[in-house]
């Protein structure tokens, strides 16, 4: 308590008054670790030190207990840079993002365009497209495992009554991965209309009665105008989506368990094999460290773009 | 040629293109809610007619029966909603007090501890599962309320977030809250988390839906139904035999989604707003 009294305080005669504003009056410092400590401390024990650990663990061998055995250096990147399935895994997790960011943004920002008409009811049909939000990923994985089921789904039926050649989606390995890109982007869906809609809300529409004014047509409007004004809140999703694509795990587990042959074990998922049910943990440290490697860049990147904004 | 002709083609014309609309957004709006409109539906049928591949059939709520009185699947939701209550509470809390101290208060190393507050929301979290399971066991919290709440009592993301909008916060606020002698934790409490109800609500249905979504660290982490969450506990209902009876694993769905829904159609206005404002002003 003594050091948590202003230094004023005590050169001061003790005066009641004095007494009570000291009490009260805690150090900034003190006020630092007050407020501060609780959130400091719990990122510690739960971000910091397991990052650290995860590092470590990546240059040793461990038992199957998850115990450190022998310093192996950077023998555990060259065996995971060896391994042909891990590139398999790579290639497919990229691809799933890159594809899952390019559908999002465009339907979402369809979905956005198309909610700006003034019309009445829009409102319901804004509620309609942001719905996909609050549906969580194993719900989403029985409406689209129920979808894709090859007996009674709706896409086996519809392929029947047209005739077209039926897929087995889930065990195809040509076609799991669309299926759960498909999936990905439907969850994905609600979250980005939103942040679309707002952002299109925002641009000024003088800008546009000026481009009617000159003759300027829609189209043109859409891609001189609307594009570049919303372009940072554009990034800023593209971002979000790309980060949260990399952490897929959920559907993968639901849908496929990382099958058929492979096709869908993303990056993610085969650190929960290798150190949960393989017991490999050194390898699934060393391929946690390169997936935040590549979450950090694209992060890295978001900061960059925000960076005015982020830290004025 | 009467005058009334052009009007009439005009009017016409107007009309197509409201139905054209009109056809656009519904068409949007079913391919938006498509699969869950058939799940809901397929909930309904007796699952006989669905395993034909029927969708049609005698409607009823007899699947959700069978899914509230076989299943212990209003206990995941409790469980679920204990978990994402606590942590979003929790997170309003430690977030707006760490927010509160990079914006009013001046210490050592502040620069130093922000930067390794942004730092950590590059981290992911999947992948430092392993250190942390380690951790969670060695502290004895495995299979407990406790272990999917402790490691998200705060995030740098919340933090970072209500930075943004308490530094938004105009500074004669502090300098009055000074000359009337409010203590720091008076002026965070009186005036700054008043201040930014906003941000706060956006914080807290963000928290609450983030929670009620983990899958991967729950699945890792409880073994029984005690403490199972929702989202684990639907896998363990596919997993189980029941895994053929859709119409029951789709009301089991149906009820999970429900409460979500509620929560983002109270929360939409706030969401919206907030996350434009925190993220990209």
């Amino acid at each position: 308590m003594q050091q948590s009294l202003s230094g004023k305080a005590k050169t001061r005669p003790l005066t009641p008054a004095n007494v009570t504003v000291g009490r009260r009056r805690w150090s900034e410092r003190g006020y630092a670790l007050l407020f501060l400590g609780p959130s400091l401390a719990l990122l510690a024990v739960f971000i910091f030190w397991p990052m650290l650990k995860t590092l470590y663990m990546s240059f040793f061998l461990t038992d199957k207990f998850g115990h450190i055995t022998v310093f192996n250096g950077l023998g555990n990147y060259r065996s995971l840079l060896q391994d042909a399935s891990y590139w398999a895994s790579l290639g497919a997790t990229l691809s799933y993002v890159a594809v899952v960011a390019v559908l999002t943004i465009v339907l979402g920002l369809i979905l956005a365009v198309a909610a700006q008409q003034q019309l009445k009811g829009i409102g319901f049909f804004k509620t309609l497209f942001s719905s996909t939000m609050g549906i969580s990923v194993s719900v989403a994985a029985i409406f689209w495992l129920f979808a894709f089921n090859p007996s009674v789904g709706v896409f086996a039926q519809l392929s029947q009554a047209l005739h077209l050649p039926e897929i087995n989606w889930l065990a195809d390995p040509h076609f799991a991965l669309l299926a759960i890109i498909i999936t990905t982007v439907w969850m994905n869906l609600g979250f980005t209309f939103l942040i679309l809609f707002g952002a299109l809300q925002q641009v000024p529409r003088s800008l546009y009665d000026a481009a009617d004014v000159a003759g300027v047509a829609k189209r043109t409007q859409f891609l001189k105008v609307t594009l570049p004004m919303i372009s940072p809140t554009l990034f800023f999703v593209t971002t979000v989506t790309l980060i949260d694509a990399f952490k897929s795990f959920g559907l993968i587990d639901l849908m496929t368990a990382g099958g058929p042959s492979n096709a869908t074990n993303l990056l993610v998922y085969r650190v929960y094999q290798d150190a949960f049910l393989n017991g490999s943990y050194a390898q699934a440290s060393t391929e946690s460290v390169v997936l935040t490697l590549l979450i950090a860049v694209v992060t890295l990147v978001q900061f960059k773009l925000f960076g005015k904004r982020v830290t004025y | 040629m009467t005058p009334i002709q052009p009007v009439v083609a005009h009017e016409n014309k107007r009309r197509f293109k409201l139905i054209g609309r009109y056809t656009l957004l519904v068409g949007l709006g079913l391919i938006v809610i498509g699969p869950f409109i058939l799940g809901l539906w397929t909930s309904l049928l007796p699952t006989a007619a669905i395993s034909k591949g029927a969708l049609w059939g005698k409607l009823s709520f007899d699947n959700y029966v069978t899914a509230i009185t076989t299943t212990p699947i209003l206990r995941y939701l409790l469980n679920s909603f204990v978990i994402a209550m606590v942590t979003t509470i929790s997170q309003l809390l430690f977030c707006s007090m760490s927010a509160y101290a990079f914006v009013f208060l001046k210490f050592k190393y502040q620069r130093p501890l922000f930067a390794l507050f942004l730092v950590t929301m590059m981290l992911p979290f999947e992948a430092e599962v392993i250190p942390n399971f380690a951790t969670v066991r060695a502290l004895g919290l495995l299979n407990h309320y406790a272990v999917m709440i402790v490691p998200f009592l705060t995030t740098a993301f919340g933090t970072f977030m209500l930075r943004q909008n308490f530094l938004q916060m105009p500074k004669e606020l502090k300098e009055a809250a000074d000359v009337e002698g409010l203590s720091h934790w008076q002026f965070y409490w009186r005036m700054t988390l008043p201040y930014a109800k906003i941000s706060l609500l956006t914080l807290a249905a963000y928290s609450f839906l983030s929670s009620w979504n983990q899958y991967l660290w729950p699945m890792l982490t409880t073994f029984s139904d005690q403490f199972r969450p929702v989202q684990d506990g639907l896998r363990q209902l596919q997993g189980q035999e029941t895994f053929n009876n859709w119409g029951m694993i789709q009301a089991s769905a149906a009820i999970v989604v429900i409460p979500t829904l509620i929560v983002l159609l109270i929360g939409q206005h706030y969401f919206k707003a907030g996350l434009n404002e925190g993220a990209v002003k």
